[in-house]
């Protein structure tokens, strides 16, 4: 069983736990994701790992509650146990040797952007954070970005915080007034990872997402989280999840990502009616 | 005198009709008087051929004639002396090309249904007694086994026997791997891998589950800790796709994603939190035994019309002969020598319909099997709205990904000597599908004993 050290509600949809999983703590790097189940009955969801300490023997994830088992997850406390906690999957993210990158975080996509801006900026590179948002009440992170960061770009999409507009059209402001980017790491939505790459390709700068797709075991072996990149199938949980984002079918990543959806309301529904019950 | 009736007794079954509508057992298991009946019609040959067919050499002869005597505990302990998990292997081997294939009373009839007696015997002492704590002499030594299926399991099974600590590394959150996530509960219920895991957990079996070994610790790790061998029987997890077009609609699975929702995630119950398409048409293709596991469940989850799609004839059907028997009888169709080019889009992203070609047995292939080579212009489209992958698994490189000096065939096999398991690594052994690529529940534990001797033989001589 898995500990819950610290709860931090982030905002009133995305909460953050710091878990006690040593040995995943010990092997942990920024770009790979964990498992978990809440309980027994509890179906199993990827979380892309949000930070960890390998001296406290705590792994961070950060979650949006979008369905029936974060709405579950959000439910236990500090002290509670997560019934799984399976980890670190995936292949780490690749960042030796960059100079000067742009991290795109998007929503709660920011939570895994973070990490990676953090090893780059310990790694001496120059970072430019272009974080955004719907609006001014689900910000996450901004402190914690700004450390890290060389520049912060703040984006809301109504514009009640930061600057109004889509993270997309910061990265082009940056770009045309002359910053040249080794590479562009983009973690956020399907359809923001899209747009980031149909801009960055025109200007030729290679550009890494982190996929999120559907999967059960996270070993390979279901086939489930399969994604076309460069027309060849590839399998998120032991290719990736980082990509080259110029030769990811992305319309397909979407397709499949909405697979489940009546399933997932209807679950999601009855999970928090089920809470409501209980109070 | 044995009874020399031609037929073995029937095997009682749950209703097509019925059956194809629950994930309950579907073969119910002999009554003691048809046990007994079945068993008096073993000849009790002197050179056991049967024997030398089964990979774990399971003393088929003593065991049945204990049976004859009504002694059904003392039929458990011979089965049990050369095979860890009766009660599975009864179910799911493939005893008419193994022991069966062997047995005289085959040659003017029907063999002795040796697998049914098998099974009679371990359902027998399964009912009668809980799960023994047996508490063994310990021999100080550390031997970690990678993988909990049927090759780990009977390693560590052996080993423990012989005084070991063992501790089996999972990387799923339930142990058993493709007996839990792979089979089906209507041929192999859960609860009966279950008692044959907790019996190793009695015998002082340390199981971690949650533990994927490559990730989260190396074989290089484990020794470090104080593991003095470690034996790999990670398994063949790796699904493979066709590359045809289509292949990642919505509504298109692997084999092993469908049968692991179903299995280890119930996605089949009404209140699982595992989502799982109820399809109404679709098609399987493969002709495995994984084949109709995928397409019986298919049926049991309300589909109207399922499909085997195969490129060989029914001769090649890799399938046990009983499953193919059993699925024609729950109306599973089988649409032979055809082979899939195509998975149509129903314009929003899901299955809209395979496209098929129609094949003809050519010349024999390397396999020794016919080749199957396609009728020009007899492209037809078989209207379905789901598709299952079931044309094989290849062997999980994380494992050998992470161990230097691990080697391993071109195709991801790991490479280790038959008779012992040994690798390229010393200390370092494996076995079952790991080693071998996709093959059966019995070969795999015919593996893991033989490795398990072989620790023994390795720790014994060089660090006793």
């Amino acid at each position: 069983m898995f500990r819950i050290i610290h709860k931090t509600v982030l905002n009133p949809t995305v909460t953050q736990m710091e878990i006690e999983a040593p040995l995943i703590a010990r092997k942990a790097q920024p770009g790979q994701f964990i498992i978990l189940r809440v309980d027994e009955e509890g179906e199993r969801i990827p979380l892309t790992i949000a930070d960890y300490n390998r001296v406290a023997g705590t792994v961070t994830i950060i979650f949006q509650i979008v369905g029936a088992t974060t709405e579950r997850l959000n439910h236990l406390q500090e002290g509670d146990c997560l019934q799984d906690f399976v980890g670190p999957l995936g292949k780490a993210t690749e960042l030796e040797g960059l100079k000067k990158v742009a991290v795109v975080g998007g929503g709660v996509g920011c939570a895994i952007a973070y990490p990676v801006a953090k090893r780059l900026h310990e790694l001496g590179a120059c970072v430019h954070s272009i974080v955004g948002f719907r609006n001014r009440d689900l910000v996450i992170l901004e402190d914690r970005f700004a450390a890290v960061s060389d520049r912060l770009c703040m984006r809301t999409d109504d514009g009640s915080y930061g600057q109004k507009g889509l993270v997309t059209d910061a990265l082009r402001e940056l770009i045309e007034s002359g910053e040249q980017y080794d590479e562009v790491i983009a973690i956020g939505p399907l359809v923001m990872m899209k747009f980031v790459c149909q801009l960055t390709k025109q200007y030729g700068i290679k550009t890494v997402v982190s996929m999120n797709p559907i999967m059960i075991d996270g070993t390979g072996m279901c086939g489930g989280c399969r994604l076309t990149v460069g027309g060849k199938t590839r399998f998120a949980c032991v290719d990736g999840p980082d990509f080259d984002g110029h030769a990811v079918d992305f319309d397909e990543a979407m397709a499949r990502s909405a697979m489940y959806k009546p399933f997932e309301r209807k679950a999601y529904e009855e999970a928090c009616h089920l809470f409501e019950q209980a109070q | 005198m044995a009874n020399m009736k031609i037929e073995r007794q029937a095997m009682p079954v749950q209703d097509p009709a019925v059956r194809c509508h629950n994930f309950e057992e579907v073969a119910q298991g002999y009554t003691k008087e048809q046990a007994l009946a079945e068993a008096s019609r073993c000849l009790h040959c002197k050179n056991k051929p049967c024997v030398g067919k089964c990979p774990v050499a399971v003393d088929i002869p003593a065991f049945i004639e204990k049976i004859t005597e009504e002694d059904f505990e003392g039929a458990y302990q011979i089965i049990q002396k050369s095979s860890s998990l009766p009660a599975v292997c009864g179910r799911v081997c493939p005893q008419e090309t193994q022991c069966e294939s062997r047995c005289v009373r085959g040659v003017k009839g029907e063999p002795v249904a040796i697998g049914r007696l098998e099974r009679f015997v371990a359902d027998w002492h399964n009912a009668q007694s809980s799960v023994e704590t047996a508490s063994l002499p310990s021999n100080g030594h550390k031997v970690a086994v990678i993988g909990s299926g049927p090759a780990g399991l009977t390693c560590a099974g052996d080993l423990a026997r012989l005084g070991y600590a063992v501790t089996v590394f999972e990387a799923l959150h339930v142990a058993g791997g493709v007996l839990m996530y792979g089979i089906p509960e209507f041929r192999l219920p859960k609860a009966i891998v279950q008692r044959e895991i907790d019996g190793l957990k009695a015998m002082g079996v340390r199981i971690e589950t949650d533990m994927v070994i490559g990730k989260v610790l190396t074989i290089d790790e484990l020794m470090e800790q104080g593991f003095e061998a470690v034996f790999i029987g990670s398994g063949a997890g790796l699904p493979r796709f066709m590359n045809i077009p289509g292949e990642s609609l919505c509504g298109v699975y692997s084999a092993n994603e469908f049968l692991t929702r179903i299995n280890l995630m119930k996605a089949y119950r009404a209140d699982s939190q595992t989502p799982i398409q109820h399809a109404k048409r679709v098609a399987v293709v493969g002709g495995g035994n994984v084949a109709m596991d995928a397409a019986r469940c298919a049926k049991r989850l309300g589909a109207d019309e399922v499909y085997i799609v195969y490129r060989r004839s029914e001769a090649e059907l890799p399938a046990r002969r009983e499953e193919v028997e059993h699925a024609k009888e729950e109306g599973i169709v089988f649409k032979l020598l055809n082979n899939p080019v195509r998975i149509l889009d129903d314009g929003s992203g899901n299955v809209g319909g395979m496209q098929c070609l129609k094949m003809e047995l050519g010349e024999p292939d390397a396999s020794g099997r016919r080749r199957p080579v396609p009728v020009e212009g007899s492209e037809f489209v078989l209207d379905v709205d789901a598709v299952i992958m079931a044309i094989g698994t290849s062997p999980n490189p994380l494992i050998t990904s992470t161990t230097e000096g691990l080697e391993t065939y071109r195709w991801g096999g790991i490479v280790a000597e038959e008779a012992t398991g040994k690798t390229s690594r010393l200390g370092v052994f494996a076995g079952g599908d790991a080693v071998t690529g996709a093959a059966t529940v019995i070969l795999a534990m015919g593996a893991g004993k033989t490795a398990a001797k072989a620790i023994d033989f390795y720790i014994q001589k060089t660090k006793a």
